[in-house]
């Protein structure tokens, strides 16, 4: 039983037009920056949001249709909200078996069920809890015990883990990915973090102002981007040109040489990491040398990354003795230089 | 330096009004106790009439809040979270028993629900049932007078909810309905416990609505308040007494409610 | 109608502290000004047409009325409510204010009033005399013992020798009259003064026993009056034959 999914949503000048297909076992998830229509795609999925056209199809049964509409408490779905919505109110194992209670399973019943969740989850021992005094990483986990008690055949993801601290996020991201490596129904997983996308999904669907502008298997999402927000998300430079045999032409100016000839209009991208920074044009082995401008300079953990102005702009990692030994400053007048081969090219 | 030193302290520009207003409140009452003849207070405490007068008004302002919470909970949910047009509008409809005199609510709901009022008449003629000089019309009267508390209490916590534990419910497959009851209700509690405080206060303390629509009847109709008005006409000891007795419950009774529900993180 | 919710209004405003305001002291002295009028909530109508004819024949005097159970108003003037002048609806009330010296004048009678059956109008519970009242399934209205409709009202039938069987003790005679005129009640005793004002929602029936309690109206200035000679211009118009006339047909017995 595949979902399938024609979003079409116009709010205000908003338009969300998305077909989205999910395969049973499948973990997809929906990558964009804030206000590209991540939330009202998922809200739509869930019911708490009537599509304007297109439709909403899981096997045989129509979830939403311009005939029907299947409203959010008859759908077989499972939600983790951003942060959480725990019920203040109900310890954690009533929250987890709020849903089957409310699907008509009963009392003792439900928590049973709820209490296996827990144990599942890790939090046996805070069946009791209420959600106030639980921890962020503990919350996280009752809400997902929560959504999925009730065994849903569409699991929606939104943001789980942006609540979260960064060391704990680490550990509940990898708990996460087991307990979806074991769900075998269909997961949407929203998320504007690359990694959580990239560690989590089967499949990645970069939306941008409302429309799917990418979509593959993250290994290949992140080798060949296509547009400035994926590069940016993967860390790449990345340019449009128009390649005649080794050499390109960049759309913004400038020119590139690659490895191997190929003809008409490609994508060029290499890593920060493979720019290297001289004070002098370089010479030797083949390779792209052009003068540029420190435009801006930021400390990351192990490497410095160097903004660049120049035909083109690109970005360079250079470690902290490189920085150190060129005593970089904003307006600086360099030479950046690219082995050929470090550069990948694909068609558009 | 003093700047630093105010910053700890109530500012003056607070505090003296503050305590203005805690004295304009309380020194009437305590004019109240000052007055007091407290020999005769335990004789009137044990008085018969007196009794079945605070017992008749205990009653009466409870089954009034009860009706209140019956009809004021919907109604809040209704102006708050429905999508009702001319809702502005009918909230401010609701807070009229707050500034039409007592007396004239009472005249109001006697030309409706009075025995050839526009219901009354009927539920006189098909099912027997006159409110007016009944015990039934004492809570009747004191629900209409102080329903708006619980209504704006209860609307004003529904409204600074969070719709999204709603959706949250429906998600999880619950109805509107038990959304309502496991979710909503219990995350507005405190609201409706200080509406339901308020309005079972102003049903306690309800005069002239219900002396105008219910009447007055020793054991029927006659509460504190009426038991109150009429000692004053002839013998104002008895009066003040009788007052005391019933500020004594009421504070007693809301007191304990404070402690038990109203404090606390909410 | 109107009048007598209003009326029963404003008895409760004016025992909640809420007093007309003060004339203002810088009328005393002259022959017109201000005059205040402490008067029983039965006189209403007639006193506010007393009022105004008063001011018709006083040009500049402006005569303020508060009207209020006489126990209120004798309870208020004794706590220095400013008023000029106090017409009580018994002599019992106006003791209490000569007792304390608000008011030195020797009171005038200058009306008196008995009770009167009242019955909305077509009279739907058929009550013609007193025993009706004693009648269960008779919706009965009367006013309170403890104020003196109530106490002329108990005499009344002590001397007919008739238990009545009340459904409600109003707290003063103008809320009976309200109960009547919208029909909530079969009959109540009233005084024929309010029958008279209630115009023809209310048909008044009289009978023998009211003889028994009769009511007397006192009216004296106030001692402390602000505007002394004002004070003593109105309750001499009262008494002229101008104002018997007016109280005369507001149904009152005139001594």
């Amino acid at each position: 039983m595949t979902l399938r999914a024609e979003l079409r949503v116009t709010r205000g000048n908003f338009t969300l037009d998305l077909d989205l297909t999910i395969a049973p076992g499948e973990v997809v998830a929906l990558l964009g920056p804030n206000g590209a229509g991540k939330s009202t795609a998922l809200r739509a999925l869930a019911g708490l949001l009537p599509l304007t056209s297109g439709r909403i199809t899981a096997g045989e049964s129509t979830w939403d249709s311009p005939e029907s509409f299947v409203p959010p408490e008859k759908r077989p779905i499972g939600v983790v909200f951003q942060d959480y919505l725990l019920f203040a109110h109900l310890s954690a194992l009533e929250n987890v078996a709020f849903g089957l209670r409310a699907r008509g399973t009963r009392r003792a019943e439900a928590r049973a069920e709820a209490a296996r969740w827990l144990d599942r989850v890790g939090l046996a021992g805070h069946a009791r809890a209420r959600p106030r005094s639980l921890s962020g990483g503990q919350a996280q986990r009752v809400a997902l015990a929560r959504a999925l008690a009730t065994g849903p055949s569409l699991l929606l993801l939104d943001e789980p883990l942006a609540a979260l601290d960064a060391s704990t996020r680490l550990q509940v991201r990898s708990e996460l990915g087991r307990h979806l490596a074991d769900f075998g129904g269909h997961t949407l997983l929203v998320t504007h973090d690359p990694l959580d996308a990239m560690v989590l999904a089967d499949r990645l669907v970069i939306l941008e102002d409302g429309r799917a502008v990418q979509q593959g298997p993250p290994a290949v999402v992140a080798r060949q981007p296509r547009t400035d927000y994926v590069a940016n998300l993967v860390g790449l430079n990345f340019y449009r040109g128009t390649a005649s045999g080794t050499a390109v032409d960049l759309d913004g100016g400038g020119s590139l040489t690659i490895p191997a000839p190929v003809d008409g209009p490609v994508h060029v991208v290499f890593p920060p990491t493979a720019v290297s920074l001289h004070p002098r044009r370089p010479t030797g082995s083949p390779r792209n040398a052009w003068p540029v401008t420190v435009a801006a300079i930021e400390q990351h953990a192990h490497t410095t990354r160097v903004r660049l102005d120049g035909v083109p702009a690109v970005l360079a990692d250079i470690t902290t003795a490189t920085l150190a030994e060129l005593r970089l400053r904003p307006g600086d007048e360099l030479w950046a230089a690219v082995k050929a081969t470090e550069t990948h090219t694909y068609p558009i | 330096m003093t700047r630093h030193r105010a910053r700890g302290r109530l500012p003056v520009v607070l505090a003296l009004p503050a305590f203005i207003g805690l004295a304009f409140l309380l020194v009437p009452l305590a004019g109240l106790l000052v007055r007091a003849p407290w020999g005769s207070l335990a004789g009137q405490l044990f008085n018969a009439e007196v009794g079945q007068a605070l017992r008749l008004s205990l009653i009466c302002a409870s089954l009034a809040t009860v009706l209140c919470l019956l009809l004021g909970i919907p109604l809040a949910w209704l102006l708050a979270r429905s999508g009702l047009p001319g809702r502005g509008f009918l909230r401010a409809l609701v807070t009229v028993p707050l500034v039409l005199p007592p007396v004239v609510g009472g005249v109001a709901l006697l030309l409706v629900l009075g025995r050839r009022g526009l219901i009354g008449q009927h539920l006189d003629a098909w099912f027997g049932i006159s409110l007016p000089f009944t015990t039934a019309g004492v809570v009747v009267a004191e629900a209409f007078v102080a329903m708006p508390f619980l209504v704006i209490s209860v609307e004003g916590a529904l409204r600074a909810a969070d719709p999204r534990f709603e959706e949250a419910a429906a998600t999880l497959g619950a109805s509107r309905w038990l959304t309502f009851r496991r979710v909503t209700l219990p995350s507005v509690l405190p609201g409706v416990v200080a509406g339901g405080v308020l309005c079972w206060a102003r049903a306690l303390g309800e005069f002239g609505a219900t002396i105008t629509f219910a009447g007055n009847f020793p054991g029927e109709t006659t509460t504190m308040p009426l038991a109150v008005y009429l000692a004053l006409e002839t013998d104002p000891d008895a009066a003040i007494v009788l007052s005391i007795v019933l500020l004594l419950v009421s504070v007693g009774v809301l007191a304990g409610l404070r402690d038990r529900w109203i404090s606390g993180p909410t | 109608m109107r009048a007598s919710v209003l009326a029963t209004a404003g008895a409760v405003l004016v025992l909640a502290g809420c007093g007309p305001a003060a004339p203002s002291t810088s009328d005393s002295g002259k022959a017109g000004g201000g005059v205040t009028v402490f008067a029983a909530a039965s006189l209403t109508e007639a006193f506010a047409r007393l009022g105004e004819d008063f001011e018709a024949a006083n040009p500049g005097t402006e005569v303020k009325f508060n009207f209020a159970a006489s126990s209120a108003l004798a309870q208020q003037l004794n706590q220095g409510a400013p008023a000029d002048v106090f017409a009580s609806a018994a002599p019992a009330n106006m003791k209490q204010v000569t007792d304390t010296g608000a008011i030195t004048d020797t009171p005038t009678t200058f009306v008196r009033n008995k009770l009167a059956i009242a019955v909305p109008k077509g009279n739907p519970g058929k009550i013609t005399a007193l025993a009706d009242f004693a009648v269960a399934d008779r919706k009965i209205a009367l006013c309170a013992e403890q104020v003196p409709c109530g106490a002329a009202s108990r005499k009344v039938f002590d001397a007919a020798k008739v238990t009545p069987a009340p459904d409600t003790l109003e707290q003063d005679v103008k809320a009976v009259l309200t109960k009547v005129a919208l029909g909530e009640v079969d009959g109540a005793l009233v005084y024929r003064t309010d029958v008279r004002a209630a115009g023809e929602k209310v048909e008044g029936i009289d009978f023998a026993e009211a003889d028994q309690a009769v009511n007397d109206y006192p009216i004296a200035p106030v001692a402390k009056a602000r505007n002394a000679a004002a004070a003593k211009a109105f309750v001499a118009f009262v008494l002229s034959a101008r104002g018997r006339s007016v109280l005369g047909q507001a149904g009152f017995v005139l001594p």
